[in-house]
């Protein structure tokens, strides 16, 4: 048993810059453009009315933490994610168009039609979904991490949730159950600071989300999420602890979405200086400035925007041009063994 | 053949089961170091360790959740609810998670998993370890209700359960745990969705399940004392639901009651009946009965316990009222 002032806490350095190369920067910084244009695109389908309906929960503003985290593992490696999840789908290894025809209702959507913009699932890339419930994903999560422990193999499960997740018994429970087995479980705070419409001081009595963990003895983490190369090296420590010790970490970062809640969200319980405040923060912006500095050309930045813009207008004609979703009854349950 | 008890039988069949896969395993709380709250784990830590034999703390959504999580990739989970009247704290991961994983993935996740532990009235225990759920669960496409009302169908359907690749809530009764009937050694899977004729008679269908066959018998029993001969039909699952079984019996004796430990509002003998009435009307010779508990949650005292849980009485009652000989 761990007394709370063994608990580990990694220092909470903000001005720190984590080293990186242009080689590393590089293709995340594609990553996160291409789920922003997505989202964009996405946006712009559900704006036109019809060609995406029902939620949709753009991520716009915290590309940084799924790229930076999903990034520090393998394909072996689970994910599960809530239903603001295409950025975390995407860096898994699920196309764009896949998603993009999946939010379309399409039967090439990735999962036919039948799940939508919340439930996103790749089963080859070990993506275990996108959930619709608050709180409830968390310890489908840490059952995941249970059968790496059950099997002896050294996976990672990376579990992705709000801060307005924190509240909830799925949470509560997952976090303990993970910490008395000692599962390799990454539980991953994304604080964007509003539980939808309400903010953070009006649902949380202590709002460093982080020391959670201290009841249960286990690691935590706790820091900004705007620089794409220190989530991911931070994420890396929790992940290499998961690997190689079972210990599980809760990670607390912090962020902002940009836009509301879903698109029916027009986010006026913000004001538009803090949203501009946090735009300034950019972590598109921020890894731009990074890869100039590190001579990264202007020429070579315009052909990778170009190429995202390709990619995306290829998922989005994908999409438009695809068959209607066909079939509602063959998924209920799995016959054919036992 | 053995006479063995309805917790040997599914004692036996968990034994037997993660004997023959690697990848079933137990969790719940007390089921490994206490040997089960019922002791329908005996003896399987021992056998097992705990790795395969868990005990977890009181944290039903959690660990039913974890459940979930694991069948997802690969394992073969054994959810034991001390009762289910607790897994009203795990429902969302039944059926928000387990129910709609293998459709809302279209096909790519499937989820295995067993969800058991004893449901229904016991005894003298009050509103809120009294209650029976089935209902609510059969409600909910993806799942399978299992509700097995004798030692050879707990085993049989156990094991189908576990080799089952969806969620299966699987409704045990403490007030059947010591039961004893025959069960071959060699007792393999009994199929699910298949209902069972418990008793053969040619004047009214009695149509129950779970602990409710044990009363439906005892009323058949006073019945033919009279010269009435009833048959009992126990669909056994009530998802998915052998309305064909059930609909030849009612068909072949022109009445039936409906016999089921639920309440009435909304209860599963309201759906059989619907069903009953839809593919025999032409056959019926009198209105489709059911006879429930009371309406209200469990009352603790003994007496007024007994008042409203159905007895041999009421469903006697109610088969003279079908006969019209009431």
């Amino acid at each position: 048993m761990a007394s709370s002032a063994d608990i580990r806490i990694e220092p909470d350095d903000a001005a720190h810059q984590e080293d990186t190369t242009r080689d590393e920067l590089l293709p995340l910084y594609r990553k996160m453009l291409s789920i922003r244009r997505m989202e964009e695109a996405a946006a712009k389908a559900y704006a036109q009315g019809g060609k995406i309906g029902g939620f949709l929960h753009l991520i716009i503003g915290q590309e940084a933490i799924c790229t930076g985290a999903i990034s520090a593992i393998g394909k072996e490696d689970y994910v599960v994610a809530t239903y603001r999840e295409h950025g975390h789908a995407y860096v898994k290894g699920m196309s764009a168009r896949s998603i993009m025809a999946e939010l379309y209702g399409k039967k090439t959507g990735a999962s036919k039609g039948l799940g939508g913009s919340m439930h996103l699932f790749d089963e080859p890339n070990n993506f275990l979904g996108g959930h619709g419930i608050v709180g409830g994903h968390v310890p489908i999560g840490v059952g995941a991490a249970f059968k790496a422990k059950y099997n002896d193999e050294k996976r990672v499960c990376l579990i992705f949730f709000g801060e307005g997740s924190t509240t909830i018994g799925g949470f509560a429970e997952g976090l303990a159950l993970a910490a008395l087995w000692k599962l390799p479980v990454v539980f991953i705070c994304e604080n964007n600071q509003y539980s939808m419409g309400t903010p953070l001081y009006r649902t949380l009595a202590v709002e460093d989300v982080s020391m959670r963990a201290i009841a249960h003895g286990m690691a935590r983490d706790r820091f900004d999420g705007d620089d794409v190369i220190k989530v991911k090296r931070r994420i890396q420590m929790a992940v290499d602890r998961a690997r190689e010790t079972w210990e599980p970490t809760l990670v607390e970062v912090r962020t902002y979405r940009f836009r509301g809640h879903s698109m029916s969200d027009p986010g006026l319980y913000r004001t538009r200086d803090e949203v501009n405040e946090w735009k300034r923060r950019d972590p598109l912006a921020i890894a731009l400035k990074r890869l100039k500095d590190l001579g990264v050309s202007d020429d070579e930045v315009n052909i990778i925007k170009k190429d995202v813009k390709e990619e995306i207008a290829d998922a989005v004609r994908f999409a438009e041009e695809s068959p209607a979703a066909d079939e509602y009854k063959s998924y209920v349950t799995k016959e054919g063994k036992a | 053949m053995p006479v063995i008890s309805y917790r040997d039988a599914l004692n036996q069949a968990l034994v037997e089961e993660m004997e023959r896969d690697e990848n079933v395993f137990l969790m719940g709380e007390e089921v490994g170091h206490y040997q089960g709250a019922y002791k329908i784990s005996q003896g399987l830590l021992k056998r097992f360790s705990e790795r395969r034999v868990v005990d977890t703390p009181i944290a039903e959504m959690g660990f039913a959740g974890v459940g979930v999580g694991a069948a997802m990739v690969g394992l073969r989970p054994v959810i034991e609810f001390m009762t289910f009247n607790f897994s009203l704290v795990a429902i969302d991961q039944i059926i928000n998670n387990a129910a709609k994983m293998y459709q809302m993935s279209a096909g790519q996740y499937h989820v295995p998993i067993v969800f058991r532990g004893p449901s229904g009235p016991a005894v003298q225990v009050a509103a809120q370890h009294s209650q029976a759920f089935e209902s609510f669960y059969a409600n909910v496409p993806g799942l399978k209700v299992v509700l097995p009302s004798s030692p050879k169908d707990a085993k049989g359907l156990l094991i189908s359960s576990i080799r089952d690749d969806n969620p299966v809530v699987f409704m045990e009764s403490e007030t059947l745990y010591n039961n004893t009937g025959e069960v071959p050694s060699d007792q393999g899977p009994i199929p699910i969705g298949v209902a069972d004729i418990k008793r053969p008679g040619k004047d009214i269908t009695l149509i129950a399940w779970s602990k409710m066959v044990d009363v439906a018998t005892e009323a058949a029993d006073a019945l033919k004392e009279q010269g009435i001969e009833a048959e009992i039909v126990d669909p056994r699952t009530l998802r998915p639901l052998d309305i064909d079984t059930i609909a030849k019996s009612v068909a072949k004796t022109g009445r039936a009651v409906i016999v089921e430990v639920g309440w009435p509002n909304g209860g599963f003998g309201a759906e059989i009946a619907y069903q009953l009435q839809k593919e025999c009307m032409d056959h019926l010779d009198s209105p489709i009965l059911r006879v429930t508990s009371e309406d209200v949650p469990m009352p603790y005292a003994a007496n007024l316990e007994k008042d409203v849980i159905p007895s041999p009485q009421k469903v006697i009652h109610a088969v003279k009222k079908a006969l019209y000989l009431e």
